[in-house]
């Protein structure tokens, strides 16, 4: 353990000095991170940091503890009441998960479009209106709805049925609603789990199209099983395997490019040429 | 070798296994077993069902019938100038009166309320009551006042020479607009049926708001691991199963004993009416309460743990509190199986009989209720009160509540439906 | 929104911008709190129900007319004489549970075979919810049904001269239709819970539906049926109203169902419905034989959670 602690991160400047900078490198950095299922151990020793407004993809066969891992960044395992979190995980230079640190706050900041899409039973209005209002917006919703809608590439699809169940949208619609959502409460991290896994092709490419588009303003962080697409959208990759205990780890974390063109790792390689997994 | 190594093989068969003839017949006998059976299940399935329609038929059958009244003086015979008494104007009917009562009587009557601010129609009825004074001599069910009619006709004349028989209906308007009475023929449910309005109300509001933040607590924020969170729900359980009398008798030490300064009502007025002891509406309801509220607690548990785990993950990555999370997306999806639950659980409470007479519902009011501190009667306690008396009239009196409260509890669970329907409705729309 | 976010986050007196400590969330903990008492008086109530009862029952054995043998032994419950046998109200009380078990256990698990094995999605869409009507009625309701319908049949049927106006036979009768849906509607769910993969294997093997049904199904969710009957029982032990109009109103010990006699839930019934003084001997008896019937329902409770509980680990 005391060597993953020592490990150094990838960061010039530590993460302090680059916290008080105001602008940071790194959205997210992780340091020698263990997650428990109780006494099982999901996933071990994990180190990386995702850049600031950039497209980071975590790829890795099933079961390899990618989605438990992208859950950890923004304390939504807290959920699970077995599950207990070892190490460190700076959010702008703060351990997200220290003792004085509010789980809800971290959420509001970092937020999640989840696997399958779902939007609350409400209008489509409310879905996006809701999160704000609860974390105290008092400005113009109207307006602000419709930002969040055109940033999410939805609005000229909905303008017109704002008031309508957002349950009556297609899977897609649904989808991009929920990020929409997401965006509104201006957080400064969208983690994605397999966002476009539960859509067809098409809607899949609106949906990678989206995240190019939002990686301008903010850090995203995605889980996918598709391989392509993290080629295709992400600047960054973290491939992450499961040993013979099914706990995860990650094999190798680097430019999207060089993972795909030229892996410094055995398992890496075997993965992307399809070779297991 | 070929036919050796078949041999043992043709004979296991041919040794254990029946021939094919025999064990076509033993396909065909276990096939009748079967059909027999079958026919013997659906017949348990129908007696089900039969009772169910015996029950009702019953009921429905002393309801309606025939009865044979006799009364003091034939109205007949106070008929004015051959104007029957029905059709009499209000101040004849007063001197009929006069004529036929007390005077002390005619002055008590005046001092309640002068006849001159008294209606035709109460007059009337005051005529009946104390003039007429009609009485039930015998009654008949509706399967003998349909089928059996003459021989109905024939036995009234023969043991009650002086009675008119006429076919009447125990459940009328009247039945359900007018206060409890010793007399069957001007008995009613209504001080029964606000009783048992009061009662549920007080039930209600009790049970719901704790009912429901039980089970909130228990889905939501209990750790399952927790000895003292398991101890809860264990014991939930097993209050589901304790028989309502015990409930009664918790209630009569805890809430008319104990707690009498309260439930009595004397905390407010410094003792006013303490005739009703603890033994009030709000000592019932509060004891009903307790009986449902593992019922609205195991209910409002299951519809909460059937709302998607995605909408509590989509609030809570939004950077909702829980109890944000809740409110506005857990409680709207679990309201159509809070409220199903619930009233369902209300419907028991409704029906619920031996816990209040424990408590101590009253004999007989025939005064309304008017607050959560008055004496009371419920519908099911009249009901009981009449079957256990061994007149048949009074008997015909319990059938027509009978069917009151099966009429009540019905039109309450359509209500259910109706707003379960509506809620899933409003839910896909809005 | 930006502005709002950042009043929110930024300290007085300067500091990082974006602070993630933890607010004390008053509402939150009041909340939490109160939900929490909610299921505390669950707690409460049965810990109301344990002292109540056994405060008063105490009460009763402490008195000098009252010896703990005599009442577990004893054949005459005369409170006015100074007698307290329990047995005449235990054996009403069992007399008619075991007639309603004889009328609601064989057909409470034809109809839940029938339900499970054989009916059509649409036939049971139509019969459950008439199953649950039965379950829905008052048992005031049932009780009127024993002394108005029951018993002038059960005198139709064995003579006027043996069986008596209030008898436990009618009442019994009645409570197995009572109970008929419960046990109905937990026996299918048993049944309905047991894979189909061995149904079907079942069928491969050339059995007969019946046999299926009777030598398969029932056997492998016999522990959920078990658990059925019992809480039948217990709710039949526990039920008073029926008894209370229809069972007779005098404690009586006898062994014959078409006799009157009094059930232990009757007696309670009767004595606190009439002018019942708090210092009286018999409101404190009431407690004692309401305790020994809480122990007896919830024994038979436990008996069948703890049944249910074992038959889930063996299938995992």
């Amino acid at each position: 353990m005391s060597i993953a602690i020592e490990r150094p991160l990838r960061t010039e400047e530590g993460p302090n000095a680059a916290s008080q900078n105001g602008m940071n490198r790194y959205a997210i950095e992780v340091g020698a991170m263990n997650v428990f299922y109780g006494d099982f151990c999901a996933v071990r020793d994990v180190s990386m940091q995702a850049p600031t407004n950039k497209i980071t993809a975590i790829i890795g066969p099933s079961g390899c503890g990618k989605s438990t891992v992208l859950r950890c960044f923004n304390r939504m395992n807290d959920l699970i009441s077995s599950v207990r979190i070892e190490g460190k995980v700076l959010f702008q230079g703060q351990n997200i998960y220290d003792v004085s640190v509010d789980p809800v706050e971290v959420r509001r900041r970092i937020g999640m479009v989840f696997q399958k899409p779902n939007p609350f039973p409400k209008t489509i209005y409310e879905n996006v209106a809701w999160g704000t209002r609860i974390n105290g917006f008092k400005g113009d919703m109207d307006e602000l709805v419709e930002r969040a809608l055109r940033a999410a590439a939805l609005w000229d699809e909905v303008k017109d049925k704002l008031q309508q169940s957002a349950l009556g949208l297609s899977g897609g619609q649904q989808q991009r609603l929920c990020i929409a959502r997401a965006i509104a409460v201006e957080p400064e991290i969208i983690l994605m789990d397999e966002p476009a896994s539960a859509l067809d092709p098409i809607a899949t490419l609106r949906i990678e199209d989206l995240m190019k588009e939002l990686s301008e303003q903010y850090t995203i962080i995605v889980v996918t099983h598709n391989m392509q697409q993290a080629a295709r959208v992400s600047d960054y990759t973290a491939f992450f395997n499961v040993d013979d205990n099914r706990t995860g780890y990650l094999i190798e974390f680097d430019d999207t490019e060089k993972i795909f063109t030229n892996p410094s790792q055995k398992s890496t390689e075997d993965y992307i040429t399809g070779r297991f997994g | 070798m070929a036919l050796r190594s078949q041999q043992p093989v043709a004979q296991r068969a041919a040794g254990l296994m029946p021939s094919r003839a025999i064990s076509h017949k033993q396909v065909k006998v276990r096939q009748r077993r079967g059909h027999i059976w079958a026919v013997i299940f659906q017949l348990a399935l129908f007696s089900g069902i039969i009772a169910l329609g015996a029950l009702l038929y019953n009921i429905v059958n002393q309801s309606f019938g025939y009865v044979a009244i006799i009364n003091e003086i034939d109205p007949a015979e106070l008929a004015v100038d051959g104007v029957p008494l029905n059709e009499l104007p209000k101040d004849t009917l007063t001197r009929i009166l006069e004529t036929n009562i007390s005077k002390g009587l005619m002055r008590r009557y005046e001092n309640d309320m002068p006849f001159t601010e008294r209606s035709r129609e109460n007059v009337h009825e005051l005529i009946l009551e104390r003039v007429v004074e009609p009485q039930v001599a015998a009654t008949w069910s509706l399967a003998d006042s349909i089928f059996a009619r003459t021989r109905v006709f024939e036995e009234a004349k023969e043991k009650y020479p002086d009675s008119h028989v006429y076919f009447r209906s125990w459940l009328t308007t009247n039945f359900v607009s007018k206060a409890q009475s010793s007399e069957p023929l001007r008995a009613g449910v209504r001080t029964a049926i606000f009783g048992s309005l009061w009662v549920v109300a007080i039930t209600i509001l009790f049970s719901f708001p704790i009912g429901v933040g039980a089970a909130i607590y228990l889905e939501e924020y209990a750790h399952k691991e927790r000895f003292l969170n398991r101890l809860i729900q264990t014991n939930i359980n097993n209050l589901a199963g304790v028989p309502s009398i015990i409930y009664g008798m918790l209630g009569l030490a805890i809430f008319v004993r104990m707690l009498e300064v309260f439930t009595s009502g004397s905390f407010l007025d410094g003792g006013g009416d303490t005739t009703a002891n603890g033994r009030t509406i709000i000592s019932a309801g509060l004891t009903l309460g307790l009986l449902i509220l593992p019922l609205i607690i195991i209910n409002g548990q299951e519809a909460i743990r059937a709302v998607p785990h995605s909408l509590r993950q989509a609030g809570f990555g939004l950077g909702a509190t829980h109890w944000q999370v809740i409110w506005h997306h857990v409680l709207p999806g679990a309201m159509p199986g809070v409220l199903t639950g619930t009233i369902l659980a209300v419907s028991r409470a409704i029906g619920e009989t031996a816990p209040l007479i424990v408590v101590g519902a009253s004999t007989f009011i025939a005064v309304d209720p008017n607050g959560p501190f008055s004496k009371f009667t419920v519908l099911p306690i009249q009901i009981y009160q009449w079957t256990s008396r061994p007149q048949d009239e009074f008997r015909n009196l319990a059938a027509a509540a009978i069917l009151v409260l099966l009429i009540l509890l019905l039109s309450l669970n359509a209500s259910a439906v109706l707003l379960r329907n509506r809620f899933n409705r409003n839910q896909a729309n809005a | 929104m930006a502005g709002a976010g950042q009043g929110d986050t930024t300290v007085p007196g300067g500091g990082p911008p974006l602070d993630l400590r933890r607010k004390p969330r008053l509402a939150e903990t009041i909340i939490q709190g109160f939900l929490f008492l909610c299921g505390a008086i669950s707690i409460l109530t049965t810990l109301g129900i344990v002292l109540v009862l056994g405060r008063e029952s105490l009460l009763f054995f402490a008195n000098e007319e009252v010896d703990l043998l005599k009442f577990f032994g004893g054949t005459e419950w005369q409170p006015a004489i100074g007698r307290f046998g329990i047995w005449p109200l235990v054996t009403a009380t069992f007399m008619a549970s075991l007639i309603a078990m004889a009328v609601a256990l064989p057909m409470g698990l034809c109809i839940a075979i029938y339900l499970s094995e054989y009916a059509g999605h649409r036939a049971r869409s139509i019969l459950k919810p008439i199953l649950e009507v039965l379950a829905g009625i008052p048992t005031v309701v049932y009780g009127y049904f024993a002394l108005t319908f029951m018993t002038p049949l059960l005198r139709v049927i064995f003579g006027r001269d043996l069986v008596e106006i209030y008898n436990t036979a009618s009442a019994g009768i009645v409570i197995g239709i009572l109970v008929i849906p419960l046990v109905s509607s937990m026996s299918e769910d048993a049944l309905s819970a047991v894979p189909n993969s061995l149904r079907q294997a079942s069928y491969g093997l050339g059995a007969t539906r019946l046999e299926t049904a009777v030598r398969i199904v029932v056997p492998a969710a016999l522990s959920g049926v078990a658990a059925a009957f019992i809480v039948a029982i217990s709710r039949a032990i526990g039920e008073t109203m029926i008894v209370a109009i229809a069972a007779g109103a005098g404690p009586n010990f006898t062994f014959s169902p078409f006799r009157a006699a009094e059930t232990m839930t009757g007696h309670i019934v009767r004595i606190s419905g009439g002018d019942l003084s708090y210092d009286s001997i018999d409101y404190n008896s009431i407690f004692a034989i309401g305790l020994l019937l809480f122990l007896i329902t919830l024994s038979l409770n436990i008996l069948s959670q703890w049944i249910v509980r074992r038959f889930r680990e063996e299938y995992e």
